[in-house]
């Protein structure tokens, strides 16, 4: 078997645990659908300024905030804390033993994060679609959203991978991935839409790391506000590789002591 | 001869101040059974895992199926089946999809049905990971790491743990292995397993090797004194061999002649017309030889 199936196959045995575990089903899958059904529920009928001028429903808003927090859970979140446990549990140690190369094991994480976070963002959009007539990316937009997707997927999984660097144990992990990406997704307007009276120290916060970024460039695929940047996707893409130089230097495939 | 499939020389390891392996040497021969059994705490595990490819050792020479074992390629990793003192698996997978995952990762891997037998969870072949029994998901950690048919298996406390059924069901799947003709490298802190399975021991203590040879004859077991027990009423005329009084009215002798020993004394006794109460002859067990070997530490879990 070459090693491109070899991480196919691994693929498809990630999936199965992934849909039977049901706290990564719940959490990755159903949180960011049941978000986007609260948010709507209690802010929907407003509006909100996007950019100078450009004024969209808050439906509108949250149906592509809630898209980006899907990929970001998907990726960021169940990486993280998914590979905690499973290094926790011995079960990176058992997959070192084996010829398996370890880029492969990770390769096939990775491209099933891609696999769930395409799924979300379809689901999150037809639901848009359904609900709250939101517009869709269509034409090379769809291509730039597509690319956003992806470079967004596999940055932030690769931040996920590098943050279990510095997780001590499983039983610490949900508490240390939140404490870094909640309060990032306040911070970037993911949950409260950004306005006039938004601090200037928020604002470069949100310009240092890539959440803002990301949901930028995924907003400007659902509504073309804010104009679609390269400059974004760029920027996550930056992270994502820092993310990936740090897994391969400091990520453990044995619990730590 | 074949070349050994491992050969350590020399092998030092060091956790900071501490010095866990010092200094040790073995040999171990295609097709046989090999047990390291020492205490908790002597260097063991340190050693496998350094032959494993989990740790690096501080100094000396170590080969595995002819490789320097710090840096084992995917081709000998081929060859390797590890069985880790405690690893997991994902607890969502079947029984089966558990092992059909890990032996892909082989080129030449052995049927999913034949190695679920081997080990004996036929029965469990569609029960999920999460809902086995400690001593099933032990097997299942044999069965993963025979998925891939390999010459070589390590075994690092494979029954810690165990009742003594299950114990003696894990001995019976090693032997099945010796019967493939498999090299298994052990590690335990059980006599009666080493004597059980391996053709040879060596015992570890304070990381070093204090004995090696076959179970019988380790630590001079097989030449050592046989130590006689019996109770007698009145001693007038007893033949001397040395014996001492235990107290409750027990003598003991030890001798390297017992048949000489035991003729005269039951000769005395029976011209006597009296009993040699609580007879015993006893050779001393791998156990003793055990505990003398490693000042008297062992089975402190």
């Amino acid at each position: 078997m070459s090693d491109v199936e070899l991480a196919l196959r691994q693929v498809r045995y990630t999936n199965k645990e992934f849909w039977r575990n049901p706290g990564s089903a719940f959490f990755t899958f159903a949180f960011p659908l049941m978000f986007l059904v609260i948010f709507t529920a209690l802010l929907g009928s407003g509006t909100v300024e996007v950019a100078p001028g450009v004024i969209i429903k808050q439906s509108t808003y949250y149906v592509a905030a809630m898209s980006a927090f899907a990929v970001i859970t998907a990726a960021y979140t169940n990486i993280a804390i998914g590979m905690v446990f499973q290094r926790d549990a011995g079960i990176l140690k058992r997959t070192k033993g084996t010829p398996l190369p370890g880029w492969v094991y990770l390769g096939g994480r990775v491209l099933h994060v891609l696999i769930i976070a395409v799924l979300l963002v379809l689901i999150t959009s037809a639901f848009g679609v359904v609900f709250y007539s939101a517009d869709v990316p269509t034409g090379t937009l769809l291509l730039k959203f597509a690319a956003v997707v992806v470079v967004g997927s596999m940055s932030f999984a690769a931040l996920g991978l590098a943050t279990t660097a510095i997780v001590p144990n499983a039983d610490a992990a949900p508490a240390v991935v939140n404490a870094i990406i909640l309060p990032l997704l306040f911070l970037s307007g993911i949950f409260i839409p950004f306005g006039v009276e938004t601090p200037e120290w928020i604002k470069t916060v949100a310009r240092i790391f890539p959440v803002k970024h990301f949901t930028d460039a995924m907003r400007a695929g659902f509504y073309g506000a804010p104009p679609f940047l390269w400059r974004d996707v760029l920027v996550v893409g930056i992270w994502g590789l820092a993310g990936l130089i740090l897994a391969v230097r400091f990520f453990t495939w044995e619990p730590k002591k | 001869m074949a070349e050994p499939v491992i050969q350590v020389r020399d092998l030092r390891k060091s956790y900071q101040d501490v010095e866990a392996v010092r200094g040790l040497d073995l040999t171990v021969e295609s097709g046989e059974v090999f047990a390291l059994l020492g205490p908790n705490g002597a260097g063991k595990t340190t050693t496998v895992e350094i032959l494993e490819g989990y740790r690096q050792r501080t100094s000396g020479e170590a080969w595995v199926l002819g490789r320097d074992p710090a840096n084992l390629d995917r081709a000998t990793r081929e060859r390797i089946g590890i069985v880790l003192q405690s690893t997991g698996v994902d607890p969502f997978l079947t029984v089966r999809e558990t092992i059909d995952m890990y032996r892909g990762y082989y080129p030449h891997p052995r049927p999913v049905d034949e190695v679920v037998d081997v080990v004996g969870l036929s029965e469990k072949r569609d029960t999920r990971v999460n809902k086995l029994s400690g001593g099933q998901q032990r097997r299942l950690d044999v069965a993963i790491a025979l998925a891939g048919d390999p010459e070589l298996l390590f075994l690092d406390e494979p029954t810690t743990g165990f009742d003594p059924s299950a114990r003696r069901h894990a001995w019976q799947i090693v032997r099945n292995l010796i019967a493939l003709g498999k090299t298994v490298f052990l590690t335990t802190h059980y006599m009666d397993e080493a004597q059980e399975l391996a053709k040879r021991v060596a015992v570890i203590a304070k990381g070093v090797i204090v004995a090696e040879g076959s179970p019988a004859t380790i630590g001079g077991r097989d030449t050592a004194q046989t130590v006689i027990r019996f109770r007698v009423d009145d001693r007038e005329g007893i033949p001397s061999f040395g014996h001492v009084p235990l107290g409750d009215g027990t003598l003991e002798l030890r001798t390297e002649h017992p048949t000489k020993v035991l003729h005269e004394l039951t000769a005395w006794a029976l011209d006597r017309g009296s009993e040699l109460e609580g007879l015993e002859v006893r050779r001393p067990t791998l156990e003793d030889i055990y505990l003398q070997l490693t000042g008297g530490e062992a089975g402190t879990e």
